[in-house]
Formats: structure tokens, sequence, C-alpha cells
């Protein structure tokens, strides 16, 4: 029943919304969400940080650039139903390569490779010529059409956004509940008596990079049919530092968290620059942050859920610190 | 969940309460204000509101609202912000951006808003205009090649240099450089040996310094702010005592007040610019004087980045007078006017388009030279008035060459 609650609210948004507000923060923050989920699954269930999250999304991007419609004379046109499987399978390799290399490593650790992979992707993608097309990147990069009508329009790209996110977000959860989720969170907990039961664990390391490869990937389809475009700069440093910027403030505990983070993000993003002097608007988004993280450390959907449950019954706080306590 | 929820109705509200208003023309502008660019996007700003000021903000009746966007530099950002003030702030028209591979985007974009008038602000690179232009994209002001014309008549024929080895940032405005000086220099009988394309931010230049042919008569480097300084002081530690030809944002006035051991390689140095901030020319004189009674906290001269916005919203501003505001059907009568406008730039030359909607413009050569007090400036030694983008050739043969890159033109 809950979905639902979420559901219709959220299908019933382009009746109220105009162009801007549907694509530039709706669907924008919706495929933020996805990418940030990639990166919350990983470090809810994996307990791993990993900076190379728009890397896998950038893979994603620039396979459907390379292999689809662009202007810039590059690559092997090929139908998007061909395309999106060939996306979304070599974001899920990349992935599945990111865990393979970190698989070792935990906490800054974790941190430090998977920004260096990030990185070094970055600067290749800006000095690599024949797949990459260097700093300018693919321009006119065009959402493919169906019966005539094009994925790109603000209504169909919001509903393909909605659904993936909506299908992000259950495959996660059935994801963890499975066999091989259920294992990936023990590695989380006690990776040595997971050794001592006799099952490897750098099975399920890659696995859960794979699968958050797979998240991204799907996020990164929809960026760029969003943008239009992909350069060097939409995986460098700054998609990076955003995609991390969401799930925390969004908060890591639950995976719906990454969506309530994309949006403050998005609308702060946007609005920034209207409510302060112009030269002064990323104080104004770097205060916000600070403020959220101070006030909610566990991020703004626990948060409104602890309000929400002190709502309900005014001792549920004390109640739960008690249990805590047990 | 909840918060989502909550999130949502405040979308929705927020949404029905967007303002719209039909009295105003309503001009974005684009500018880079954030990061290293932060101070000269600023004065590209600037530019566009000086344009306006002078008219006393409001064209036969009609008010006329400025709305600044910043982008970082990157395309995205530029996309982003040229969306957002066209779909909620509802602009009539942009101004802007900055640089080039961003302009290359908003030309792209402009194609899916024909209903807004996109002017273009200092970015330069040359497929902008010339390779897939857009109807309603213009720019009144010249790309990267026209901005290097004369200097490589000026090497070739004035200084004797015969041989040349390249040094440029590996992304297009440089690449556009490189054409412009190369079209003169190569069809005058230069030489081309080498180019070494560094990363944008590179620190380390050994590599390069090193692998630079001991027979090259010159180096043209196009490297901008740091690089430039740090190419230049890596050279000259290491020995190096070729003279150096300068791109249009290489031999700023910050590169030559900085204590450099290399001051001594750029005395005598040519570079070509579409701005050369003390100018002595009647019009440029007035126009820096009234820059700086505008903006008194701004620099002491206007940069080519507030001299190109200003140019572009000084054409909006005389096609919006032309046409007494009426920005109906399309802005079609406007953007006639815009096609078919000439005047005087700040620099002395008169403006006017071609068919592609790209700037004839005025182009100087500049040399580094020392004053009496020791400190470095530069100043004019040649202006090559009415640059077209097709540099004087024919359109066939220039467009025939194929698109500017790390590999064209080349003359080794």
């Amino acid at each position: 029943m809950r979905p639902a609650v979420v559901l219709l609210p959220l299908l019933a948004l382009p009746l109220l919304l105009n162009d801007f507000w549907l694509t530039q923060v709706a669907t924008r923050a919706l495929i933020l969400g996805v990418m940030a989920l990639s990166l919350s699954f990983l470090a809810t269930y994996l307990g791993v940080v990993s900076f190379a999250q728009a890397t896998m999304a950038g893979v994603a991007g620039y396979t459907m650039a390379y292999f689809g419609p662009n202007t810039v004379g590059l690559g092997v046109p090929l139908p998007f139903w061909v395309t999106i499987p060939i996306a979304l399978a070599l974001a899920t390799v990349s992935g599945a390569l990111v865990g393979l290399i970190a698989r070792r490593s935990r906490g800054i650790y974790a941190i430090m490779i998977t920004l260096a992979i990030g990185v070094a992707f970055f600067y290749f993608t800006r000095q690599n010529y024949t797949f990459f097309n260097g700093w300018t990147g693919f321009s006119g990069v065009r959402a493919p059409e169906i019966a005539g009508i094009s994925l790109r329009d603000p209504l169909p790209l919001y509903l393909l956004s909605l659904a993936t996110a909506g299908l992000a977000l259950a495959l996660v959860s059935g994801f963890v509940r499975s066999p091989l989720g259920l294992t990936i969170q023990a590695v989380r907990d006690a990776p040595g008596r997971v050794l001592a039961l006799g099952i490897s664990v750098t099975t399920p390391i890659v696995a859960a990079f794979a699968f958050s490869g797979f998240l991204a990937g799907a996020g990164g389809i929809l960026n760029v049919w969003y943008q239009e475009r992909i350069s060097s700069f939409s995986v460098g440093l700054g998609p990076i530092i955003d995609i991390l910027i969401i799930s925390v403030i969004g908060g890591l505990r639950h995976p719906a968290g990454a969506f309530v983070g994309a949006v403050v993000f998005v609308l702060l993003d946007t609005f920034a620059v209207d409510l302060i002097d112009r030269e002064r608007f990323n104080t104004l988004i770097g205060c916000v942050l600070l403020l959220i993280v101070v006030v909610a450390p566990g991020g703004l959907h626990q948060l409104g859920a602890d309000w929400i449950a002190r709502l309900r019954s005014p001792d549920a706080k004390s109640k739960s610190s008690v249990r805590a306590n047990s | 969940m909840n918060k989502l929820k909550l999130a949502a109705s405040v979308l929705a509200l927020s949404a029905m309460s967007v303002p719209a208003s039909a009295e105003e023309v309503k001009i974005g502008v684009i500018s880079i204000l954030e990061g290293a660019f932060a101070a000269l996007g600023q004065d590209g700003i600037r530019g566009a509101e000086l344009a306006v000021l002078e008219v006393g903000g409001e064209v036969d009746g009609n008010k006329v609202e400025v709305i600044t966007m910043s982008s970082d530099a990157s395309p995205d950002s530029a996309v982003n912000a040229a969306r957002k003030l066209i779909e909620q702030d509802g602009v009539d028209m942009i101004v802007g951006p900055l640089s080039g591979s961003e302009g290359l985007a908003l030309r792209d974009l402009s194609k899916s808003y024909p209903a807004v008038t996109f002017l273009n602000g200092s970015s330069a690179a040359q497929d902008t205009t010339l390779r897939d232009s857009s109807d309603n994209f213009f720019r009144f002001g010249g790309d990267g090649a026209q901005w290097m014309v004369g200097v490589g008549d000026y090497a070739y024929n004035d200084m004797g240099y015969k041989s040349v080895a390249v040094i440029a940032e590996d992304y297009s405005f440089p690449y556009t450089q490189v054409l412009g000086f190369m079209t003169e220099f190569c069809s005058a009988g230069g030489k081309v040996p080498e180019k070494f394309w560094t990363p944008i931010g590179n620190k380390d230049y050994s590599s390069v310094v090193y692998s630079i042919p001991q027979d090259v008569d010159a180096i043209f480097v196009a490297l901008g702010g740091a690089d430039a300084v740090n190419f230049l002081t890596q050279y000259s530690q290491a020995g190096g005592d070729k003279p150096i030809i300068g791109g249009s944002i290489t031999i700023d006035q910050s590169i030559l007040d900085s204590k450099g051991p290399f001051k001594k390689l750029l005395v005598g140095a040519p570079a070509g610019t579409p701005t050369v901030s003390d100018y002595d020319g009647e019009e440029w004189s007035a126009f820096s004087a009234s820059y700086t009674e505008a903006f008194p906290d701004g620099f002491s001269a206007p940069s080519i980045f507030a001299h190109h916005y200003y140019m572009s919203a000084k054409a909006a501003m005389l096609a919006l007078d032309a046409v007494d505001g009426d920005l109906s059907n399309d802005q079609a009568a406007f953007r006639a006017a815009l096609t078919d406008l000439t005047f005087v730039t700040p620099t002395g030359g008169t403006m006017r388009l071609d068919k592609n909607r790209n700037g004839i413009v005025d182009n100087f050569v500049t040399e580094v030279y020392e004053r009496e007090d020791g400190s470095l400036g530069n100043r004019v030694v040649k202006v090559v008035r009415d640059v077209d983008q097709l540099l004087g050739q024919d359109e066939a043969t220039f467009l025939a060459s194929g698109p500017v890159s790390r590999d064209n033109p080349s003359c080794p």
C-alpha cells in the first residue's frame, strides 16, 4: 500500500507542473537519484563508499553517445534497442572491474582507490579522441523516438525516469533479500566469518559493485538523453562529488534517501542563484549542505522518518532509545 | 517517503506561482561566475550591463531586464543555465557564454528553442557558426582564428621566422587559434615541424621543453593563465632562448606583471587579439571611460570579455530599437534587424555579420615592449580591419580543409 501512496502523487505531478519544473527539477532529481542510489546501495549494504559511480554512469552515457546519433561524426550508429543493452552491460562490467580492483580495501582506502579510478577515467576521456572525443565530447545525442514521440519530450522522459527509479528501488530491495544480497551484507558485517564459512568474499564484493554499476548505468543513459550531450566534464570531480552529496544529505540508511537528497540538491542547485547575490550562491549551497549534515546526521530521509514517528506516538523516541540501550 | 511527498507538494505549489510578464524585454546573461574564470566572467557581465545602462535600461518604452546565470566552463552547466533562463525566467534572448565548448553546446541547444535569440558572449570556437550553424544563434565577434589574423604574416615577413613550433592546450579554442596563425604563416611559406598539445591545467612541461626542435626560429604558445606562466618559467629555467609568439589569451597584463625569469623572452613577442586594454583609439577611450565610470570596482580597463559581451548586448539594444521592441512572430523582425545591423565597435571598426551570422571584426597584432620604468606592456603594431571568418579565403576551399583538430592544419 505504501508504494501506491508515493507513486500516485508522482504520477499526477505532470498535471501540476510546467515543462521547466517537470524536466529541469523533477526529472533531473529522479536521474540523479538513480545514480546516487547506486552509491547508497554500496554504502549501505557493502559498507564501501565508492567515488567511481560517475565513471560507471559515464561508461553507459559514452556508450549511448558513441553508438547513437550525435553531431560530432564519431562512432557507429546502432538502433537504440541494441545500444541500451550494450550500455548497461558495459556499465555493469565497469562496476565489476572497479570492484575487482577495490575488493581488498575498506573505508578511506576504498575511497582513495575508487577516486583514483574516477579521476583517471576523467583524464582519459579528456585526452582520448578516438572513442571519447576529448575535451569537447559528444553533442547532439538524441533520445530515440518511439511511434513519433521523442523520449526527450518532458512527459515521456519524466515517466521513463520515474519508472526507472521505481524499478531501481524495487531491484535493490529484492536484491538485498536474495541469498547473494544477504551474503553481501554478511561481508559488510563480518568478512572473517564469511571466509570461515568457506565462502569467498571476492564474489559478493564484485557482484555488489557490478550491480551498482548496472544502476549507475541506467542513470547514465537517462542522463545523456536529458543533457543531450556528454563530455569529460560529465565524469569529472564535480559530478563525482555531487553524487556523494546527494547520497549523504538524503541519508544512507534507506535506498529512498537518494531521491530525497536529489530533490533537495536539484532545488538548491537551480534556485540558490535566485535567492542570493549571484557571486555568492555557492556559499549558500555550501551552508545549507553543512546545516543538513549537522542537523540530520542520518540524512533528510531519516530526519523525516523520525518526525513522522514522533508525530504518530509522542513516546516513540523514548521507546526507541530504550530499545537501543537494551 | 513522506519527505518526498512534501517535496512534491512544494514543487507543485511553486510551479503555480511562476510569474509571467509581457511588458518587459528579458535578457539572460550566461557567464562563468565560479572557479578559476570567475573574475573574468564577472567582467563579461559588466560588459552586457554597460550596453543596457547606455540606453537607460529601456528601449522605446520597453523596460529591459537583465538576469544573470553562472556556468562553470563546462558545456553541461551552460546548457542547464540556458534552460533555466528560458523555461523558468522566460527570457527573450540570451547573451553568452564565455568559453569555446560552451558556445558549441548552446549553438546546439538554440535549435531546440526557435523562439529565443542567442547572442554569443566571448566563446570563440570556429564551428559555433561556421559548420552546422543555427538560425537563431548570432556572434557579434570573431572566432579564435580571426583573433590571430595578422600574426602569422607579421611573424614571417616582419620578424623573419621561417620555422615555428607550436605548444597549445588540447581543446577547441586553442585549435582554432593555431589554425588562425598557421593559415597565414604556412601560406606565406613558413613551416610548423612540431605541435605539442598539453592538457589544460598541466603543471610539468619538462617533456615538452626538451622535445622542442633546436632548429625552429620561434615558439607559438597558445596557453592561458597559469599554464602559460608554468610553461614559460620551465622553458626559461631549462635555458630555452627561442623567441615567443603569443595567442590571444597568452600574454595578458597579469603575465607581464609577474616576476618570472622569462621576462627577457617576452620582450618583442608578437600576439594577436581583438581587444587591447590600453589601445589609444578614440572610440576605445570613450568606451573605457564609460566602463570605469559605471563600474568603479571593475578592472582598470575593459577586458576582452567585457568587450565581447558589450558588443552582443549593444547589438541587441540597437536591433530592439530598430523594430520598436517588437518581438512577435518568433522575433522574426528582430532577427532580421540583427542580421542587417552595422555599428561602430569600441575598437573603431564597423561590426556586421556574414551569412552564418558571425561577426566581421577588427584584429590587432600587438608586441610586448619594455616601459621606461622597466615594466612590460603590450603595444599595437598593426590593426587588421574587416577580418571575416573565412580569413579572406574562398568559402569552398576553406570548408574543404575540414574541421579544425590537432592534426588540421598541418605544414611540417
